[in-house]
């Protein structure tokens, strides 16, 4: 059995050249966009500005410029981070979405019908509907590279290694070392997003290294799986519905007694029941 | 800024809408019509009849609907059966796949119960179709039906609960709001059906009506306690749909409410009818999904900053 594969991104070396981009829609033979045609965002030096059924590597540019001359941008070459508890693998109703030997998560594009419940459900808004297929589309961390021993081709191209492929373990090791050779270089927010198996979603297979809240960056602080209301919403729908019942039937209860009421002023000797 | 707003819309938009608003309707008529079936008078049979009428139509046009709505619609099947295995696909914990089940049975017993009131009706000259319509075969497809339309009314309020999107992932309250207005748009288009056709002596009507205003003052106070439950997360009404849902509240809920009450009797010199007051509901019933659908879909992440409406 393959031990648990993944991705560390540290944000940190990310020099935006998006170079992971351009690999995974060259291994995957993804459209650029919108049938071919790229387009500017007109906001930012980012124009995929999101993951999509098209796009499965996105690298956020967050760009904080809030004074002339001030500023900071920060990198993040976005993904799906392989859940190791997968709100869009739980909610699929058709089993197309699976986990493989390697801990990774892929979309079975030959079972999906495009019903779009894992978009919803995915906390990290990663996965979107392909518009060729018809079927939802994300991420495979290049299942079939992985099933020959390959490397997965964004980490293959990232020219800085700001996206590291190996076991998850080892990776978690890596990415610890890190954040302390940065606090000692005087970055003290550095920080690890989803590298703790005891952390949401029983932690992330593909984990980043941020100096910034989550949020900056465009990620949930405390992701949850859409399940979470699945018990309280069920039950107070049941009590709704012995509700509605109980209305209905204390509604119908007092027209037959009204029925039977008149019934026996009509004829007093009558023995008719309710 | 809660979690759920760093998540992408599924595009579950008007079909949708229409789907969540006339599978109500469906539900609640088979389930009124099974209540009055099982508790009501000889006067009700036509009222019975009229409601498995409509939860066959409504059934119908939701499977159409879901299926049509489908990024691939030859797929829908992938639903019940596994493609690769053949096997029965069914998972008790996923909102969507035990709604197609749940469909799927509702839909057979609306099927049986509305095979027995055509016999009624004349309209089928199978003598077996009468079991469905009585006795005690009628009485199982009766509780299985009602079930079956209280779940349908319910479920897609959790389906839509049981998301990471805002405002629907924010509440538990969407499921009993949407059963509460399944059922009281049920009774509507029942009253409304009844009135025009005169299918009663007028008592069923009344009844219906006098359900009606109380489902309505629980859908109310319901409401409320969702959007209070939503906290931080209903900014996302913070724009035009919170204009709509007051309109909602007022024109779909309060209106019909005082009318049913007796509070209200003319509008610029126009008497108020239990007819207009059904309208309004039936209208409320589905600007009620349109708001709570839409602005959740219209919250998306572009670049790494969140968009709202």
């Amino acid at each position: 059995m393959p031990e648990p594969m993944g991705f560390f991104t540290d944000t940190t070396v990310c020099i935006g050249c998006k170079a992971c981009e351009v690999a995974c829609k060259s291994w995957n033979q993804l459209p650029a966009r919108g049938g071919g045609t790229a387009e500017l965002s007109g906001q930012s030096y980012d124009n995929t500005l999101r993951l999509s059924g098209n796009t499965w590597r996105h690298v956020k540019f967050v760009e904080q410029f809030d004074k002339p001359y001030e500023g900071r941008w920060l990198m993040l070459s976005d993904v799906c981070k392989h859940c190791v508890q997968a709100g869009c693998l739980e909610v699929c109703p058709t089993g197309a979405i699976i986990r493989t030997e390697f801990d990774t998560v892929v979309i079975q594009s030959d079972v999906c019908n495009g019903c779009r419940s894992c978009i919803g459900a995915c906390p990290f808004g990663v996965i979107d509907i392909n518009e060729v297929s018809g079927t939802a589309q994300k991420c495979t961390l290049c299942y079939d590279r992985m099933s020959v021993g390959l490397e997965p081709a964004c980490s293959k191209a990232c020219p800085t290694d700001s996206i590291q492929f190996g076991p998850i373990e080892e990776l978690r090791k890596r990415a610890a070392g890190r954040v302390e050779q940065l606090k000692a270089a005087g970055e003290s927010r550095a920080r690890l997003y989803g590298a703790d198996p005891n952390g949401p979603l029983g932690g992330l297979n593909a984990f980043f290294l941020l100096t910034d809240e989550p949020e900056v960056y465009g990620l949930p602080a405390e992701p949850e799986l859409p399940s979470r209301n699945l018990a309280s919403s069920a039950a107070l729908s049941a009590a709704g519905a012995a509700v509605v019942g109980a209305v209905g039937l204390v509604t119908l209860r007092h027209n037959r007694m009204r029925d039977v009421a008149e019934a026996e002023r009509s004829d007093p000797n009558s023995e008719q029941k309710p | 800024m809660p979690d759920t707003f760093f998540t992408e819309p599924p595009h579950w938009r008007w079909l949708i809408a229409l789907y969540f608003f006339i599978g109500g309707i469906a539900g609640g008529c088979f389930f009124l019509a099974a209540l009055l079936q099982l508790f009501g008078r000889p006067g009700d049979r036509a009222i019975v009849r009229i409601g498995y009428y409509v939860a066959m139509i409504g059934v119908a046009i939701s499977g159409i609907l879901l299926i049509v709505d489908l990024g691939r619609p030859d797929r829908f099947w992938h639903m019940m059966i596994q493609n690769k295995t053949g096997r029965p696909m069914f998972k008790y914990w996923a909102p969507m796949s035990v709604g197609v089940w749940g469909l799927l049975i509702f839909g057979v017993a609306t099927f049986l119960a509305t095979l027995g009131a055509l016999y009624e009706d004349g309209k089928v000259p199978w003598r077996l179709a009468s079991a469905f319509m009585r006795g005690p075969w009628s009485i199982v497809i009766d509780v299985i039906g009602g079930l079956g339309g209280f779940f349908l009314a319910g479920y897609t309020g959790v389906l839509l609960s049981v998301t990471n999107r805002p405002v629907w992932a924010d509440s538990s309250w969407l499921g009993v709001l949407y059963l509460l207005s399944a059922a009281s748009c049920a009774a509507a288009v029942l009253i409304l059906v009844a009135r025009r056709r005169r299918l009663s002596d007028g008592t069923s009507v009344r009844e219906l009506e006098r359900f009606d205003k109380y489902i309505l003052a629980l859908e109310l106070i319901v409401l409320i306690v969702f959007v209070i439950s939503l906290g931080s997360a209903g900014r996302a009404f913070l724009n035009a749909w919170g204009a709509v849902l007051v309109l909602v509240v007022l024109g779909g809920i309060l209106a019909p409410m005082l009318i049913g009450f007796g509070r209200v009797a003319h509008f610029r010199g126009r008497p108020l009818t239990a007819g207009t007051a059904a309208a309004l509901v039936l209208l409320g019933g589905f600007m009620l999904r349109i708001t709570t659908i839409f602005p959740s879909e219209q919250v998306r992440v572009v670049g790494t900053r969140v968009t709202r409406p």
